[in-house]
């Protein structure tokens, strides 16, 4: 049976990891409510880029000569998969969540035949992929959002990709990330962003004017597209993250107080059993002389 | 005067203004253009430059864009630009270091893309060092 000295050990070293776990809470749930405006300041932007690129394809439905990036190359023969994770752990099940979809979606893609690579955006998530799939790594980005997410470290992912899409590298790639939901509820998604899925638009109903030309409008407006794509889903993972990391500190804070009332009910028991023992033996000494 | 034309101004960050204007005048790579209330529709590129606001008859801001899009239409102009600073936070040592910066680049640069990004921001440090002249 372990002494009480076991117990007041255990009891404080459990308290002490409640308050570790409670200030984390803390800390997320303040960081979370930054990361949801930043989320939050960031679609505009988004939606308005989407109209004018529905403006846009409009004008180039059905015609021959779209750029590669929207018409794709033709193929689908090599996918790229970039998958978005956080930096950090202890945030319940959120990397692993978005690391087994991508495991999933990568089997799915071998057995269908097709070359996959991986491109990681996170450190945990390429510390996971590495061990299975490390032939399929051909990049990782692991510096960023060490305060908040920039718009040039999405520029900088946006980059890798368009230059190698523009190396014909690959043919389609599909994004993972968990899409914010509410604090409680994260959802992984995939997410093609290359070729662009053209959105159904109800046609250009009015006859643009285009400067320089719509062609070359759409090959710059592509990339940039893309950048914001993936600085959306960085701050959507980021709101996600801190989402997933509140939640899960606070179960934890709620088991950590769970185990210190049963470890003190414990501690009690045995102090109480210990001075009725000492009684017993003092009076059966005294009864014995 | 009373026609007004709607005016966006949004960044990847956020929605810097979204009012009604007198006038706008915008650098199209093609060069400025101004848009008057019931503008025909454009889009168009834009090149580093400075975005005027007008309102009563008079320039009431001034906003330094380093690229972007415009899309004019009936329902206003949307102006989209990977940053945005204000005129009057520009100073000519700000622009200077973002040259140096871009110089650097551009001499360390080994591939076309490279060249041609470091290029780029090379033509924005120098148009903004132009601007911060012109505002001194």
């Amino acid at each position: 049976m372990p002494s009480l000295k076991d117990f007041r050990v255990r009891i404080a070293s459990v308290q002490s990891t409640k308050k570790i776990t409670s200030a984390m809470k803390m800390v997320a749930a303040s960081k979370l409510r930054r990361a949801q405006e930043a989320a939050e300041a960031a679609r505009p932007y988004s939606e308005r880029m989407e109209k004018m690129l529905g403006n846009l394809a409009g004008s180039f439905k059905g015609q021959a000569g779209a750029p590669k990036m929207m018409a794709g190359t033709g193929k689908d023969s090599v996918h790229l998969v970039l998958v978005m994770t956080a930096n950090r752990g202890l945030c319940g099940g959120f990397n692993s969540n978005i690391i087994r979809n991508a495991r999933a979606l990568i089997r799915e893609l071998k057995d269908k035949g097709k070359k996959v690579k991986v491109l990681c955006v996170g450190r945990k998530g390429r510390d996971s992929l590495r061990r299975d799939y490390r032939d399929l790594i051909v990049d990782s980005f692991t510096e960023f959002a060490r305060k908040r997410v920039a718009f040039t470290e999405a520029a900088e992912v946006s980059a890798k990709v368009t230059e190698m899409f523009n190396a014909g590298q690959f043919d389609v790639c599909t994004m993972i990330y968990a899409r914010f939901k509410s604090a409680l509820t994260q959802v992984v998604s995939r997410q093609q962003i290359v070729p662009f899925p053209v959105p159904e638009t109800t046609a250009a109903a009015v006859p643009y004017e285009y400067e320089p030309s719509d062609k070359e409008i759409l090959e710059d407006l592509l990339p940039r597209n893309l950048a914001i794509q993936i600085f959306r889903s960085m701050l959507e993972n980021a709101a996600s993250e801190q989402g997933a990391r509140m939640t899960a500190m606070d179960n934890a804070t709620r088991n950590a107080g769970e185990m210190i009332s049963g470890l003190t009910l414990k501690y009690n028991r045995t102090r109480q059993a210990m001075i009725t023992k000492e009684l017993i033996e003092i009076i059966s000494g005294a009864e014995a002389v | 005067m009373t026609d007004t034309v709607q005016l966006e101004l949004v960044s990847p960050e956020r929605l810097l203004l979204s009012e009604p204007v007198d006038m706008v005048v915008v650098p199209g790579t093609d060069g400025y253009f101004g848009v008057l209330p019931k503008h025909a529709p454009v889009i168009s590129t834009l090149g580093p430059g400075v975005i005027d606001v007008y309102r009563n008859g008079a320039i009431a801001q001034q906003y330094f864009v380093d690229g972007g899009f415009a899309e004019v239409n009936a329902t206003g102009v949307t102006i989209l630009v990977d940053e945005a600073l204000p005129v009057t936070e520009i100073t000519k040592a700000k622009a200077d270091e973002r040259r140096i910066a871009a110089q650097d680049r551009l001499d360390k640069a080994t591939n076309d893309d490279d060249k041609r990004r470091a290029t780029l921001a090379l033509r924005v440090a120098e148009e903004m060092a132009a601007v911060a002249g012109r505002a001194a």
